[in-house]
């Protein structure tokens, strides 16, 4: 069993299969990260390039100790402003970077598409680590770990994705990655960050979160972004919070205790109560410690069977 | 030169003939035409043995880009690219830098076109409805129309204002010239990239809703009501509820006519799944619901014209991310082979309504002559064979842009060959 594509670009249109395969792999890696000495030799003698086009401080520092765990050699490029404003194309900077002869390059870009552009434009594996609001398949199976790690297996499981479902990779990630597992996943925010048609995906929407904390397992509440306040989608933090924010006394109306995860970084006390945050039955940094193992195993799974 | 058209069949809309018919044409007017025409040896014959001879067809939709883009085309590629295309004519939109908003440009334009390709395919500026195209003061009209303009449109930046709007109507009411309006609520629709729906939801991309198109061509038709003297003209009409909204203000008999271009009625939204941005455009392609909505329009008549919207990018501007890739794609040569693939083998329009949309519609919105095909008269002919089968390649192309989603696609039908301005180009 290997994977089908020689980047990972998306869970979308992956199999039950690879899905697993990557779950599997990440396993004996979760294993490693405990050990005293965190090491391994896979990719030793491989360069991997992270390139990162939007800032994001967590996601690429979780690559990074992923690929260097992994022994390989590793160069992070980071960028605030887009390569268009800078007066260079991202298809310049990937093959200038590619002329130094990179195995691997890693990518986080504003752009829906940004990746699936790149491994159309150079020849190493192209890893997607978020394309604006389209995915973010290392977060998708860092969250889909979690839940298998908790519950035990993915089938039947009942997840919300809760907040702002139009802007979000994570969710769109989470949605793609479940389903095919064979989890019922449904959404719950305010209808203005709800997109057209999501339905037609097979997910139930919700509005109200009294409605669908009885009827699932775990919440993964998605970091809201103050600018879509401006925008208009949302008249107030205090009011999203009100409605929207997940708090201990909300989810304690649940017949039984409910997972709480969030992909970070955190708003506390405006899409998530801190004391919720850090209960006992928060994952949250057990997602940030799989996504170190998952993005070895993806690393490793591409970097090794071309 | 003494030219004898032989074996073709003539389509013509205006004289309702449909029949085999030879042509003499000696310095570029018709002196005789019928079933059987004598020629003797100072003729050059020309065999058009299963082609169609309509009269010349005119795009009234296109982005020549000069002056100031040349970069993407001039008017000597996009006229050569119309020509190769089977165009006699095109109507140019006034997005150029400086805009197509005073005199001077206007003429530029039109006197450039006689210059270029033998001066085969005529130009015809549309100019700027407002001035700069900033929808805030009306450009000088009446000097723009002495000067050769054809429609006013701010092409690419709708006339927001209502109050503008209105004045644009009235003041163009007076010249019979229409108002061309690239309808959009832009209000809605900052930063999106594709049609909004289910695809827009599945791939993350910010979308362009459908109302936004139907809102400003209600609002138009609402005002048009109240001036029921202007004429006016939707551009690349591509949502089921915009056919639906000029539909109705046909049947109430307002002067609306609309053109649709060959990429909506040939492609929908999922095809933006590639990430390629040859699938980006402006309004963007909708869902098949649309498409079908579109063709049902070009068959009852709701759609008067096809035209392109050929809009030239370089590949270096369009191999960009998706969001920042430029909108629009070139459209000229594959306009012929997409309408007869899409609409004459399924169906949707007979030939001689094909005819109709390129040639006879568009010129009457725009108050031009009609193409007359007659003995005496100047010959301005199109010929197409409906049953060629080619596939295209934008190396191939005469635009110096080669921003088609189209490439590789095969056809059927062709241009093979435009007559005009005492100047015969065979494909």
């Amino acid at each position: 069993m290997k994977l089908q594509s020689r980047h990972l670009l998306g869970l979308e249109g992956m199999s039950k299969d690879e899905l697993t395969l990557i779950l599997d792999t990440a396993v004996s890696f979760r294993e490693i990260l405990d050990r005293p000495i965190k090491k391994v030799p896979p990719l030793q003698g491989k360069t991997v390039v992270n390139l990162f086009f939007e800032s994001s401080t967590r996601t690429r520092i979780s690559f990074e100790l992923a690929e260097r765990r992994l022994s390989a050699d590793v160069v992070s490029f980071t960028a605030a402003a887009s390569s268009v404003s800078k007066g260079e194309t991202l298809k310049d900077t990937a093959r200038n970077i590619e002329a130094m002869k990179i195995d691997m390059v890693v990518v986080r870009h504003a752009a829906p598409g940004s990746a699936h552009f790149l491994s159309k434009v150079v020849d190493a594996n192209v890893i997607n680590a978020g394309d604006g609001g389209h995915e973010h398949p290392t977060q998708g199976l860092l969250d889909m770990y979690t839940l298998r790690e908790k519950f035990g297996a993915l089938e039947g499981l009942r997840v919300c994705i809760v907040g702002d479902i139009t802007h979000s990779r994570v969710a769109r990630s989470n949605i793609y990655g479940l389903l095919t597992m064979g989890a019922e996943v449904s959404v719950c925010g305010p209808e203005t960050l709800i997109p057209r048609e999501l339905e037609k995906f097979g997910v139930q929407v919700y509005h109200h979160l009294e409605e669908v904390i009885p009827k699932v397992d775990a919440l993964n509440v998605l970091r809201v972004q103050l600018e879509r306040q401006k925008s208009g989608l949302f008249p107030s933090l205090r009011e999203y919070h009100r409605f929207f924010g997940v708090t201990k006394e909300k989810v304690s109306r649940a017949p039984k205790p409910i997972t709480i995860m969030h992909p970070g970084p955190i708003n506390r006390d405006v899409e998530l109560s801190a004391d919720l945050a850090d209960s006992e039955h928060s994952v949250i940094l057990q997602q940030v410690t799989n996504g170190v193992a998952i993005r070895m195993a993806v690393l490793y799974l591409l970097g090794t069977t071309n | 030169m003494k030219v004898h058209l032989k074996g073709g069949r003539l389509l013509d809309p205006v004289s309702g003939r449909d029949e085999s018919m030879e042509f003499l044409i000696v310095e570029g007017t018709i002196e005789s035409m019928g079933s059987r025409v004598k020629a003797d040896s100072s003729y050059t014959t020309v065999d058009l043995t299963n082609q169609i001879i309509a009269p010349g067809f005119i795009d009234m939709h296109v982005h020549l880009r000069e002056p100031g883009f040349e970069h993407k085309e001039t008017i000597e590629t996009g006229c050569a690219a119309a020509a190769a295309g089977g165009f006699t004519a095109v109507c140019c939109m006034p997005n150029t830098n400086p805009a197509i908003d005073d005199e001077s440009v206007a003429r530029y334009v039109h006197e450039k076109g006689k210059q270029v390709c033998d001066g085969v395919v005529d130009v015809y500026p549309i100019a700027a409805a407002t001035k700069g195209r900033l929808g805030v003061e009306l450009s000088p009209m009446a000097e723009l129309a002495q000067a050769g303009a054809v429609g006013f449109s701010d092409d690419g930046s709708p006339i927001a204002s209502a109050e503008i709007m209105r004045r644009a109507f009235e003041y163009s009411s007076m010249y019979g010239i229409p108002i061309i309006q690239h309808a959009e609520e832009s209000t809605m629709t900052c930063g999106g990239c594709m049609n909004e729906g289910y695809t827009a939801t599945k791939l993350g991309m910010p979308g362009i809703p459908p109302v936004a198109e139907e809102l400003m061509i209600a609002r138009d038709i609402i005002l048009l009501r109240y001036i029921p003297k202007a004429r006016y003209h939707v551009a690349h009409i591509s949502t089921a509820g915009a056919v639906d909204h000029v539909r109705g203000a046909k049947k109430e008999r307002l002067h609306v006519t609309s053109e649709v271009t060959p990429h909506h009625f040939s492609l929908v939204d999922t095809v933006v799944e590639s990430f390629d941005t040859n699938t980006k455009m402006n309004p963007p392609l909708r869902t098949r619901e649309d498409l079908e909505a579109v063709k049902e329009g070009l068959k009852d008549g709701t759609i008067d014209v096809i035209a392109t919207d050929h809009a030239p990018h370089t590949i270096d501007e369009k191999e960009v991310e998706y969001t920042q890739a430029p909108f629009g794609i070139v459209g000229l040569e594959t306009a012929i082979g997409l309408s007869i693939t899409g609409l004459v083998e399924t169906k949707v329009l007979a030939l001689y309504q094909l005819v109709e949309k390129f040639s006879t519609n568009p010129r009457t919105i725009l108050s031009l002559p009609a193409v007359k095909i007659a003995e005496g008269e100047m010959a301005n002919l199109t010929f197409f064979d409906p049953q060629r089968v080619w596939t295209v390649d934008v190396s191939q192309f005469k635009s110096k842009s080669k921003n088609s989603p189209f490439h590789g696609a095969t056809l059927k039908g062709k241009a093979t060959g435009i007559f005009n301005n005492r100047k015969l180009l065979l494909l």
